[in-house]
């Protein structure tokens, strides 16, 4: 094992991965359910999806009218968009850990590892801004 | 070779020819141009999305027996032989070895086999550069992606083909910046039950390459894990099994980043991703199950083989020789 001190931030990492997973799959999983038994009515139909997925994503998202980014928070009485809930919370898991070690890396005056940690929250923020926006091919 | 290695010869086999013969009986044209596709298929909707937890199921399965990530089997095999668009599937890719990664995270962590101080200023550089090769992967047209992936899953299969593993690689000296970093450590060899104390070395050549090999994660929705270990084991020095462990760890921390990208631009179907995250993480786990009857390493050729034909696949439907 690494040494005493190292090991707090990983295990403290650890707990919180641990915990953030298992919530993040099980949201998942009920979102799916309720989109495949369509107690919420989805916004694409599913008897649909086959015209759509085969497209590229620049043509499927005219083809919708479905905005990118954090759009789909305003349709989470949608039940295909629902599911983002659980996409996005296990895609932010890693956020929250990260931020959870910081404390403990100053406290330890391990002023490398806090500045690195806090970089890498900010590049992770940036990705989940929906500021970055790809081409259309 | 054992019985349930010919059976999953066998059923490999069989799974390559339904998916190619599906293929073509019900997929639908990717090269549609910008109108919705009218739904010439005779499959039902559920088809492809039931067919997709199939066999991600048996690519949990083989993924762990063969010793790979489950991005690199997923990208390309569900990508060639699906009516997904390439978009589609990196997207999910990226998310299905995300689960992977979290899902292993904590024991790993817990365990003392992947080490946070390793990962984390190499986690920086690889998302970073996920971040611009999800991007530059989303701009370009799905015959460049498609003919790049099937390049560098061919070079995937030569690397696991001819890369050397060091178990206990020989740091004679840490470099100045790993020492300067305190990256090193200590785990127990549950084999031997000795401590390992470890050091690295070559640790600005190796983030070098972490350049490289973040863009690329990013670009093909593959999970990099192929690449990461060759790196944090042979070139930076630090043992097989703290590379490993270390780099499955480091996969979600890269794969968030690309995975946000494909996320807010719209390329990832519900219908998609949850079946495969699910369909992987049940494979994976009976892959654990039976693991201990089988020989990892003929397992591992048979991933070889498939890898192979699916890079191949990929390759000539990007050059538009097999569409």
């Amino acid at each position: 094992m690494a040494g005493k001190t190292e090991i707090s931030e990983q295990i403290a990492y650890a707990k919180i991965l641990d915990k953030g997973m298992k919530i993040g799959i099980v949201i998942l999983f009920i979102t799916f359910i309720i989109y495949l038994t369509g107690i919420l009515t989805p916004y694409i139909p599913v008897k649909e999806l086959p015209q759509y997925w085969s497209l590229s994503v620049h043509e499927y998202l005219e083809a919708t009218g479905i905005q990118a980014g954090w759009s789909w928070l305003h349709r989470l009485n949608r039940g295909d968009f629902l599911n983002f809930v659980g996409i996005a919370f296990l895609s932010g898991v890693t956020i929250v850990c990260y931020l959870r070690i910081l404390p403990i890396l100053f406290r330890k005056k391990d002023t490398a590892f806090a500045v690195i940690a806090i970089l890498e929250v900010l590049v992770l923020v940036l990705a989940a801004s929906g500021l970055l926006k790809a081409g259309g091919h | 070779m054992t019985d349930t290695v010919k059976r999953i010869s066998v059923l490999m086999v069989f799974l390559l020819m339904f998916l190619s013969l599906s293929a073509t009986a019900f997929g639908t044209d990717q090269a549609a141009e910008a109108v919705l596709v009218p739904e010439s298929s005779s499959m039902p909707w559920w088809g492809w999305p039931l067919i997709l937890f199939v066999v991600t199921f048996i690519l949990g399965i083989l993924a762990v027996l063969g010793g790979v990530g489950g991005g690199v089997l997923f990208v390309p095999i569900i990508g060639g032989f699906f009516p997904f668009h390439i978009d589609f599937v990196r997207g999910a890719g990226l998310l299905v070895a995300l689960a992977g990664a979290l899902a292993a995270g904590p024991g790993l962590l817990k365990s003392g086999l992947a080490c946070l101080r390793l990962a984390i200023p190499v986690a920086l550089i690889a998302s970073a550069c996920a971040i611009v090769g999800a991007m530059i992967g989303l701009a370009l047209p799905s015959h460049i992606v498609n003919t790049a992936l099937g390049a560098t899953i061919l070079g995937i299969v030569a690397i696991m083909l001819i890369a050397k593993k060091s178990e206990y690689p020989d740091v004679k000296k840490a470099d100045p910046l790993s020492n300067a970093l305190n990256i090193y450590g200590v785990y127990c060899e549950a084999s031997s039950g000795k401590d390992i104390n470890w050091q690295i070395h070559r640790t600005p050549q190796g983030l070098a390459t972490f350049i490289i090999i973040g863009v690329m994660a990013g670009m093909f929705g593959l999970g990099a894990g192929w690449a990461n270990v060759p790196v944090l084991n042979l070139m930076m020095g630090a043992p097989l099994k703290v590379s490993v462990a270390t780099s499955k760890f480091l996969l979600s921390v890269t794969d968030t980043s690309a995975a946000w990208i494909y996320v807010n631009n719209g390329a990832v179907l519900p219908m998609m991703v949850v079946p495969s995250i699910i369909g992987i993480m049940l494979g994976s786990i009976i892959g654990v199950k039976i693991l201990a009857k089988t020989k990892p390493a003929a397992v591992r050729y048979i991933v070889i083989v498939m890898l192979l034909f699916a890079g191949l696949r990929a390759f000539l439907k990007g050059i538009g020789v097999w569409t």
